[in-house]
Protein backbone atom coordinates (compact mmCIF):
# COMPACT_ATOMS: atom_id res chain seq x y z
CA UNK A 1 0.00 0.00 0.00
CA UNK A 2 1.28 3.21 -0.89
CA UNK A 3 0.76 5.47 1.70
CA UNK A 4 1.86 9.21 0.74
CA UNK A 5 0.14 8.63 -2.54
CA UNK A 6 -3.13 7.60 -0.81
CA UNK A 7 -2.93 10.77 1.52
CA UNK A 8 -2.68 12.95 -1.01
CA UNK A 9 -5.26 11.82 -2.95
CA UNK A 10 -7.61 11.60 -0.20
CA UNK A 11 -6.50 15.08 1.53
CA UNK A 12 -7.64 17.04 -1.79
CA UNK A 13 -10.72 15.25 -1.65
CA UNK A 14 -11.36 16.47 1.82
CA UNK A 15 -9.89 19.95 1.45
CA UNK A 16 -12.51 20.25 -1.76
CA UNK A 17 -15.41 18.43 0.00
CA UNK A 18 -14.75 21.24 3.38
CA UNK A 19 -14.20 24.39 1.30
CA UNK A 20 -16.91 23.67 -1.35
CA UNK A 21 -19.19 22.56 1.28
CA UNK A 22 -18.80 25.99 3.25
CA UNK A 23 -19.14 28.31 0.49
CA UNK A 24 -22.51 26.48 -0.09
CA UNK A 25 -23.05 26.72 3.50
CA UNK A 26 -22.98 30.81 2.24
CA UNK A 27 -25.91 30.49 0.97
CA UNK A 28 -27.99 30.25 3.88
CA UNK A 29 -30.43 32.67 4.40
CA UNK A 30 -29.62 34.47 0.69
CA UNK A 31 -31.00 32.59 -1.75
CA UNK A 32 -33.39 33.89 -4.05
CA UNK A 33 -36.21 31.08 -2.95
CA UNK A 34 -36.50 28.88 0.21
CA UNK A 35 -36.09 25.34 -1.50
CA UNK A 36 -32.69 26.80 -2.83
CA UNK A 37 -31.60 27.80 0.03
CA UNK A 38 -32.77 23.83 1.93
CA UNK A 39 -30.85 22.33 -0.54
CA UNK A 40 -27.48 24.44 -0.57
CA UNK A 41 -27.71 23.86 3.03
CA UNK A 42 -28.57 20.14 3.01
CA UNK A 43 -25.59 19.63 0.39
CA UNK A 44 -23.03 22.19 2.38
CA UNK A 45 -23.97 19.58 5.37
CA UNK A 46 -23.32 16.44 3.23
CA UNK A 47 -19.95 17.83 1.86
CA UNK A 48 -19.14 18.85 5.11
CA UNK A 49 -19.94 15.28 6.37
CA UNK A 50 -18.09 13.89 3.45
CA UNK A 51 -14.47 15.93 4.37
CA UNK A 52 -15.63 14.43 7.64
CA UNK A 53 -15.51 11.08 6.91
CA UNK A 54 -12.04 11.40 4.71
CA UNK A 55 -10.43 12.94 7.39
CA UNK A 56 -11.32 10.68 9.66
CA UNK A 57 -9.21 7.74 7.29
CA UNK A 58 -6.32 9.62 7.50
CA UNK A 59 -6.93 9.89 11.21
CA UNK A 60 -7.14 6.43 11.68
CA UNK A 61 -4.90 5.07 9.11
CA UNK A 62 -2.32 7.86 8.26
CA UNK A 63 -1.48 9.22 11.81
CA UNK A 64 -2.86 12.74 10.89
CA UNK A 65 -4.41 14.69 13.71
CA UNK A 66 -8.51 14.23 14.36
CA UNK A 67 -11.05 15.63 11.96
CA UNK A 68 -12.09 18.97 13.45
CA UNK A 69 -8.13 19.95 13.95
CA UNK A 70 -7.42 19.22 10.17
CA UNK A 71 -10.26 21.35 9.48
CA UNK A 72 -9.83 24.22 11.72
CA UNK A 73 -6.43 24.07 12.88
CA UNK A 74 -4.25 24.05 9.44
CA UNK A 75 -2.51 26.61 7.68
CA UNK A 76 -3.52 27.86 4.12
CA UNK A 77 0.08 26.21 2.75
CA UNK A 78 -1.04 22.90 4.32
CA UNK A 79 -4.43 22.96 2.16
CA UNK A 80 -4.83 20.74 -0.82
CA UNK A 81 -8.11 22.00 -2.68
CA UNK A 82 -8.22 23.33 -6.00
CA UNK A 83 -8.86 27.37 -6.43
CA UNK A 84 -12.17 26.62 -8.46
CA UNK A 85 -13.60 25.32 -5.06
CA UNK A 86 -12.43 28.96 -3.09
CA UNK A 87 -13.45 31.18 -5.31
CA UNK A 88 -16.44 33.59 -3.36
CA UNK A 89 -19.72 33.05 -3.88
CA UNK A 90 -20.99 35.50 -6.63
CA UNK A 91 -24.13 35.65 -7.94
CA UNK A 92 -27.01 32.60 -8.05
CA UNK A 93 -25.99 31.78 -11.31
CA UNK A 94 -22.40 31.72 -10.42
CA UNK A 95 -22.78 28.96 -7.36
CA UNK A 96 -25.22 27.18 -9.65
CA UNK A 97 -22.79 26.90 -12.69
CA UNK A 98 -20.43 26.09 -9.90
CA UNK A 99 -21.98 23.34 -8.58
CA UNK A 100 -22.83 21.28 -11.74
CA UNK A 101 -19.07 21.58 -12.68
CA UNK A 102 -17.99 20.43 -9.30
CA UNK A 103 -20.36 17.43 -8.54
CA UNK A 104 -20.31 15.86 -12.03
CA UNK A 105 -16.59 15.65 -10.99
CA UNK A 106 -16.86 14.72 -7.66
CA UNK A 107 -19.75 11.85 -8.53
CA UNK A 108 -16.87 10.55 -11.49
CA UNK A 109 -14.34 10.53 -8.97
CA UNK A 110 -16.48 8.55 -6.49
CA UNK A 111 -17.90 6.29 -9.18
CA UNK A 112 -14.21 5.32 -10.15
CA UNK A 113 -13.42 4.99 -6.14
CA UNK A 114 -15.78 2.55 -5.93
CA UNK A 115 -13.35 -0.01 -7.43
CA UNK A 116 -10.25 1.27 -5.51
CA UNK A 117 -7.93 -1.37 -3.82
CA UNK A 118 -7.71 0.46 -0.95
CA UNK A 119 -10.61 -1.11 1.06
CA UNK A 120 -11.46 2.21 3.41
CA UNK A 121 -11.65 4.33 0.32
CA UNK A 122 -13.72 1.60 -1.96
CA UNK A 123 -16.28 1.41 1.10
CA UNK A 124 -16.93 5.35 1.40
CA UNK A 125 -17.05 5.89 -2.16
CA UNK A 126 -20.01 3.49 -2.24
CA UNK A 127 -21.95 5.36 0.26
CA UNK A 128 -21.09 8.60 -0.80
CA UNK A 129 -22.09 8.39 -4.13
CA UNK A 130 -25.69 7.89 -3.31
CA UNK A 131 -25.42 10.81 -1.85
CA UNK A 132 -23.92 13.19 -4.36
CA UNK A 133 -26.54 11.75 -7.16
CA UNK A 134 -29.08 13.86 -5.51
CA UNK A 135 -26.59 16.97 -5.56
CA UNK A 136 -26.26 15.94 -9.18
CA UNK A 137 -30.16 15.99 -9.83
CA UNK A 138 -30.34 19.25 -7.92
CA UNK A 139 -27.79 21.00 -10.39
CA UNK A 140 -28.55 19.41 -13.78
CA UNK A 141 -32.29 20.29 -12.95
CA UNK A 142 -31.59 23.90 -12.91
CA UNK A 143 -28.77 23.93 -15.43
CA UNK A 144 -32.05 22.64 -17.43
CA UNK A 145 -34.82 25.39 -16.37
CA UNK A 146 -32.33 28.35 -16.40
CA UNK A 147 -29.77 26.78 -19.66
CA UNK A 148 -32.83 25.51 -21.89
CA UNK A 149 -36.21 27.00 -20.44
CA UNK A 150 -35.93 30.55 -18.37
CA UNK A 151 -35.34 33.19 -20.40
CA UNK A 152 -33.15 35.05 -22.29
CA UNK A 153 -31.28 36.60 -19.44
CA UNK A 154 -30.88 33.54 -17.05
CA UNK A 155 -29.24 31.40 -20.29
CA UNK A 156 -27.18 34.90 -21.04
CA UNK A 157 -25.82 34.81 -17.35
CA UNK A 158 -25.78 30.81 -17.21
CA UNK A 159 -23.52 30.91 -20.22
CA UNK A 160 -21.12 33.99 -18.94
CA UNK A 161 -20.74 32.08 -15.56
CA UNK A 162 -20.06 29.09 -17.42
CA UNK A 163 -16.97 31.18 -19.57
CA UNK A 164 -16.09 31.96 -16.73
CA UNK A 165 -16.00 28.90 -14.55
CA UNK A 166 -15.18 26.23 -16.81
CA UNK A 167 -11.24 26.84 -17.62
CA UNK A 168 -10.81 26.99 -13.86
CA UNK A 169 -12.24 24.13 -12.99
CA UNK A 170 -9.64 22.22 -15.19
CA UNK A 171 -7.88 23.12 -11.50
CA UNK A 172 -9.93 20.37 -10.27
CA UNK A 173 -7.75 17.88 -12.17
CA UNK A 174 -4.40 19.07 -11.44
CA UNK A 175 -2.33 15.90 -11.76
CA UNK A 176 -0.78 15.14 -8.01
CA UNK A 177 2.26 14.10 -7.75
CA UNK A 178 1.86 10.24 -7.40
CA UNK A 179 -0.78 9.66 -10.82
CA UNK A 180 1.44 6.60 -11.80
CA UNK A 181 1.32 4.62 -8.30
CA UNK A 182 -2.43 5.03 -8.01
CA UNK A 183 -3.06 3.53 -11.07
CA UNK A 184 -0.03 0.75 -10.92
CA UNK A 185 -1.63 -0.03 -7.68
CA UNK A 186 -5.32 0.38 -9.10
CA UNK A 187 -6.25 2.74 -5.74
CA UNK A 188 -7.68 5.31 -8.18
CA UNK A 189 -7.43 5.33 -12.35
CA UNK A 190 -5.83 8.78 -12.16
CA UNK A 191 -6.82 12.91 -12.96
CA UNK A 192 -6.56 12.03 -16.87
CA UNK A 193 -8.96 9.80 -17.02
CA UNK A 194 -11.56 11.54 -14.46
CA UNK A 195 -11.69 14.75 -16.63
CA UNK A 196 -12.25 12.65 -18.98
CA UNK A 197 -15.40 11.03 -17.74
CA UNK A 198 -16.57 14.29 -16.71
CA UNK A 199 -16.16 16.10 -20.09
CA UNK A 200 -18.36 13.28 -21.29
CA UNK A 201 -21.29 13.55 -18.89
CA UNK A 202 -20.98 17.33 -18.44
CA UNK A 203 -21.61 17.35 -22.48
CA UNK A 204 -24.39 15.05 -22.12
CA UNK A 205 -25.90 17.07 -19.70
CA UNK A 206 -25.18 20.59 -21.45
CA UNK A 207 -26.86 18.83 -24.44
CA UNK A 208 -29.94 19.22 -22.88
CA UNK A 209 -29.51 23.14 -22.63
CA UNK A 210 -28.54 25.98 -24.90
CA UNK A 211 -25.36 26.36 -22.89
CA UNK A 212 -21.89 25.82 -24.88
CA UNK A 213 -18.74 24.91 -23.54
CA UNK A 214 -16.27 27.93 -24.08
CA UNK A 215 -12.54 27.36 -25.76
CA UNK A 216 -9.74 26.80 -22.94
CA UNK A 217 -6.86 29.04 -24.15
CA UNK A 218 -5.10 27.91 -20.96
CA UNK A 219 -6.20 24.88 -19.36
CA UNK A 220 -3.33 25.21 -16.27
CA UNK A 221 -4.99 28.60 -15.26
CA UNK A 222 -7.14 27.28 -12.33
CA UNK A 223 -4.08 25.09 -10.94
CA UNK A 224 -1.60 25.32 -7.69
CA UNK A 225 -3.88 24.38 -5.04
CA UNK A 226 -2.65 20.32 -4.75
CA UNK A 227 0.78 22.46 -4.77
CA UNK A 228 -0.48 24.45 -1.70
CA UNK A 229 -0.62 27.86 -3.57
CA UNK A 230 -4.01 29.07 -3.31
CA UNK A 231 -5.83 31.73 -4.12
CA UNK A 232 -5.99 35.50 -2.10
CA UNK A 233 -9.95 34.27 -1.35
CA UNK A 234 -9.04 30.74 1.06
CA UNK A 235 -7.23 33.05 3.99
CA UNK A 236 -10.19 34.85 4.80
CA UNK A 237 -12.20 31.65 4.59
CA UNK A 238 -10.18 29.56 7.08
CA UNK A 239 -10.03 32.46 9.20
CA UNK A 240 -14.21 32.91 9.70
CA UNK A 241 -14.73 29.14 9.27
CA UNK A 242 -12.55 28.65 12.67
CA UNK A 243 -13.35 31.97 14.21
CA UNK A 244 -16.07 29.89 17.03
CA UNK A 245 -13.48 27.08 17.27
CA UNK A 246 -10.46 29.46 18.12
CA UNK A 247 -12.27 31.79 20.24
CA UNK A 248 -13.20 28.38 22.42
CA UNK A 249 -9.83 27.64 22.60
CA UNK A 250 -8.93 30.62 23.79
CA UNK A 251 -11.52 30.38 27.10
CA UNK A 252 -14.64 31.56 25.23
CA UNK A 253 -17.76 29.62 27.12
CA UNK A 254 -20.82 29.27 25.70
CA UNK B 1 -29.32 -9.39 38.48
CA UNK B 2 -26.36 -11.52 36.81
CA UNK B 3 -28.30 -13.76 36.28
CA UNK B 4 -30.90 -12.27 33.85
CA UNK B 5 -27.86 -11.50 31.76
CA UNK B 6 -26.99 -14.67 31.31
CA UNK B 7 -30.16 -15.81 29.71
CA UNK B 8 -30.25 -12.37 27.64
CA UNK B 9 -29.58 -13.62 23.66
CA UNK B 10 -28.82 -11.23 20.82
CA UNK B 11 -32.05 -11.28 19.65
CA UNK B 12 -33.69 -9.99 22.77
CA UNK B 13 -30.78 -7.42 22.75
CA UNK B 14 -32.34 -6.57 18.83
CA UNK B 15 -35.62 -6.58 20.44
CA UNK B 16 -34.69 -3.97 22.95
CA UNK B 17 -33.25 -1.75 20.44
CA UNK B 18 -36.78 -1.13 18.83
CA UNK B 19 -36.74 1.37 22.12
CA UNK B 20 -34.41 3.44 20.49
CA UNK B 21 -35.81 5.56 17.81
CA UNK B 22 -33.96 8.22 15.22
CA UNK B 23 -34.19 11.65 16.46
CA UNK B 24 -35.20 13.06 13.73
CA UNK B 25 -37.72 10.74 12.76
CA UNK B 26 -39.05 9.44 16.13
CA UNK B 27 -41.77 6.66 14.75
CA UNK B 28 -39.07 4.69 13.57
CA UNK B 29 -36.50 2.26 15.50
CA UNK B 30 -32.89 1.97 14.86
CA UNK B 31 -33.76 -1.16 13.81
CA UNK B 32 -36.44 -0.47 11.60
CA UNK B 33 -34.46 1.97 9.91
CA UNK B 34 -31.92 -0.97 8.98
CA UNK B 35 -28.90 0.38 10.84
CA UNK B 36 -27.80 -2.08 13.26
CA UNK B 37 -25.52 -4.45 11.47
CA UNK B 38 -24.63 -6.67 13.66
CA UNK B 39 -25.12 -7.45 17.87
CA UNK B 40 -22.71 -9.79 19.58
CA UNK B 41 -22.40 -10.72 22.85
CA UNK B 42 -18.64 -10.84 24.37
CA UNK B 43 -19.21 -12.00 28.16
CA UNK B 44 -21.61 -11.94 30.63
CA UNK B 45 -21.26 -8.17 30.93
CA UNK B 46 -19.78 -7.02 27.61
CA UNK B 47 -21.84 -6.14 24.42
CA UNK B 48 -20.64 -4.72 20.82
CA UNK B 49 -23.18 -3.16 18.80
CA UNK B 50 -22.49 -2.27 14.92
CA UNK B 51 -24.78 0.44 13.08
CA UNK B 52 -24.17 1.97 9.81
CA UNK B 53 -24.82 5.88 9.27
CA UNK B 54 -28.13 6.14 6.64
CA UNK B 55 -26.14 9.68 5.10
CA UNK B 56 -22.29 9.99 6.05
CA UNK B 57 -23.09 13.78 7.48
CA UNK B 58 -25.77 12.36 9.35
CA UNK B 59 -26.06 14.88 12.38
CA UNK B 60 -27.83 12.56 14.66
CA UNK B 61 -25.69 9.89 14.69
CA UNK B 62 -23.93 10.41 17.96
CA UNK B 63 -27.28 10.91 19.68
CA UNK B 64 -28.38 7.49 18.14
CA UNK B 65 -24.63 5.87 19.46
CA UNK B 66 -25.68 7.11 22.83
CA UNK B 67 -29.02 6.29 23.28
CA UNK B 68 -28.23 2.75 21.67
CA UNK B 69 -25.90 2.06 24.92
CA UNK B 70 -27.92 3.95 27.33
CA UNK B 71 -30.59 1.00 26.41
CA UNK B 72 -28.50 -2.08 26.58
CA UNK B 73 -26.92 -0.99 29.78
CA UNK B 74 -30.25 -1.06 31.00
CA UNK B 75 -30.54 -4.91 30.67
CA UNK B 76 -27.49 -4.90 32.80
CA UNK B 77 -24.68 -4.98 30.96
CA UNK B 78 -21.45 -3.20 31.69
CA UNK B 79 -19.60 -2.24 29.05
CA UNK B 80 -21.78 -1.67 25.86
CA UNK B 81 -19.72 -0.84 22.64
CA UNK B 82 -21.64 0.92 19.85
CA UNK B 83 -19.28 0.97 16.73
CA UNK B 84 -19.46 1.96 13.19
CA UNK B 85 -19.19 -0.45 10.76
CA UNK B 86 -18.06 0.74 7.09
CA UNK B 87 -18.10 -2.08 5.82
CA UNK B 88 -22.08 -2.08 5.38
CA UNK B 89 -23.18 0.71 3.62
CA UNK B 90 -26.61 1.39 4.36
CA UNK B 91 -29.44 2.08 1.79
CA UNK B 92 -33.28 2.85 1.64
CA UNK B 93 -34.17 -0.76 0.81
CA UNK B 94 -33.21 -1.83 4.25
CA UNK B 95 -35.61 -0.11 6.16
CA UNK B 96 -38.27 -3.14 7.07
CA UNK B 97 -41.44 -3.41 6.29
CA UNK B 98 -43.21 -2.65 10.00
CA UNK B 99 -40.93 0.51 9.68
CA UNK B 100 -41.90 1.75 6.31
CA UNK B 101 -45.93 1.30 7.61
CA UNK B 102 -44.89 3.37 10.53
CA UNK B 103 -43.50 6.31 7.94
CA UNK B 104 -46.65 5.67 6.73
CA UNK B 105 -48.73 6.71 10.16
CA UNK B 106 -46.16 9.32 10.53
CA UNK B 107 -47.65 11.16 7.38
CA UNK B 108 -43.97 10.63 5.69
CA UNK B 109 -44.02 8.80 2.88
CA UNK B 110 -41.54 5.64 2.90
CA UNK B 111 -38.58 5.59 0.15
CA UNK B 112 -39.57 3.53 -3.14
CA UNK B 113 -37.85 0.50 -2.91
CA UNK B 114 -35.07 0.67 -5.92
CA UNK B 115 -32.10 -1.68 -7.97
CA UNK B 116 -29.52 1.12 -7.04
CA UNK B 117 -30.19 3.47 -9.93
CA UNK B 118 -31.60 6.94 -8.05
CA UNK B 119 -33.26 8.82 -10.81
CA UNK B 120 -35.33 12.25 -11.06
CA UNK B 121 -38.26 10.42 -12.36
CA UNK B 122 -38.05 7.42 -9.83
CA UNK B 123 -37.66 10.71 -6.70
CA UNK B 124 -41.00 11.81 -8.49
CA UNK B 125 -43.27 8.64 -8.12
CA UNK B 126 -44.03 10.11 -4.21
CA UNK B 127 -47.41 8.53 -3.09
CA UNK B 128 -49.20 10.72 -0.68
CA UNK B 129 -49.07 9.99 2.69
CA UNK B 130 -52.50 11.70 3.29
CA UNK B 131 -54.45 10.22 0.49
CA UNK B 132 -53.29 7.25 -1.07
CA UNK B 133 -52.85 9.33 -4.43
CA UNK B 134 -50.02 9.33 -6.98
CA UNK B 135 -51.12 12.80 -8.34
CA UNK B 136 -47.91 13.85 -7.35
CA UNK B 137 -44.93 16.23 -8.36
CA UNK B 138 -41.56 16.60 -6.38
CA UNK B 139 -41.36 19.84 -5.37
CA UNK B 140 -37.54 20.16 -3.98
CA UNK B 141 -34.83 16.63 -3.55
CA UNK B 142 -34.20 18.49 -0.18
CA UNK B 143 -35.94 18.84 2.67
CA UNK B 144 -35.74 19.63 6.49
CA UNK B 145 -33.39 16.82 6.71
CA UNK B 146 -30.67 15.34 4.42
CA UNK B 147 -32.60 12.16 4.35
CA UNK B 148 -35.91 13.77 3.41
CA UNK B 149 -37.12 15.10 -0.11
CA UNK B 150 -40.31 17.45 -0.38
CA UNK B 151 -43.59 16.66 -2.52
CA UNK B 152 -46.83 18.69 -3.09
CA UNK B 153 -49.87 16.22 -3.51
CA UNK B 154 -52.73 17.49 -5.97
CA UNK B 155 -55.64 15.55 -5.07
CA UNK B 156 -55.25 16.62 -1.37
CA UNK B 157 -53.58 19.88 -2.26
CA UNK B 158 -51.02 18.96 0.39
CA UNK B 159 -47.92 19.07 0.30
CA UNK B 160 -45.48 16.16 1.80
CA UNK B 161 -42.34 14.59 2.60
CA UNK B 162 -40.90 11.43 1.16
CA UNK B 163 -37.89 9.66 3.09
CA UNK B 164 -35.34 9.88 -0.37
CA UNK B 165 -34.41 6.40 -1.55
CA UNK B 166 -30.69 6.17 -1.35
Amino acid sequence: MNAPAIKELILKMADDALIIGHRNSEWNGFAPIIEEDIAFASIAQDKIGHAWALYKILHEHFGETDPDRMAFFREEKDFRCCHFVELPIGEYDFSLVRHFLFDHAEYCRYEMLEHSSYEPLAQLAKKIKGEIKYHLLHADTWIKKLGAQGSEESHARMQSSLNELYPLALGIFEPGNFENELMGENIFAGETELQKQWLENITNSLNNTNLKLPEVKNPRIGFGGRKGFHTEYLRPLITEMSEVIKSEEAGTEW
Amino acid sequence: MLEAVVNILEQDILAALEDVKDPEIPVLSVVDLGIITGVEIKSENEVTVSMTPTFVGCPAIGMMQKDIRKRVEQMGFAKVDVVIDRSVAWNSNMITDKGREALKNFKLAPPPKHDGNISLEMLALAKCPNCGSSNTSLRNPFGPTLCRSIHFCYDCKNAFEQMKPV
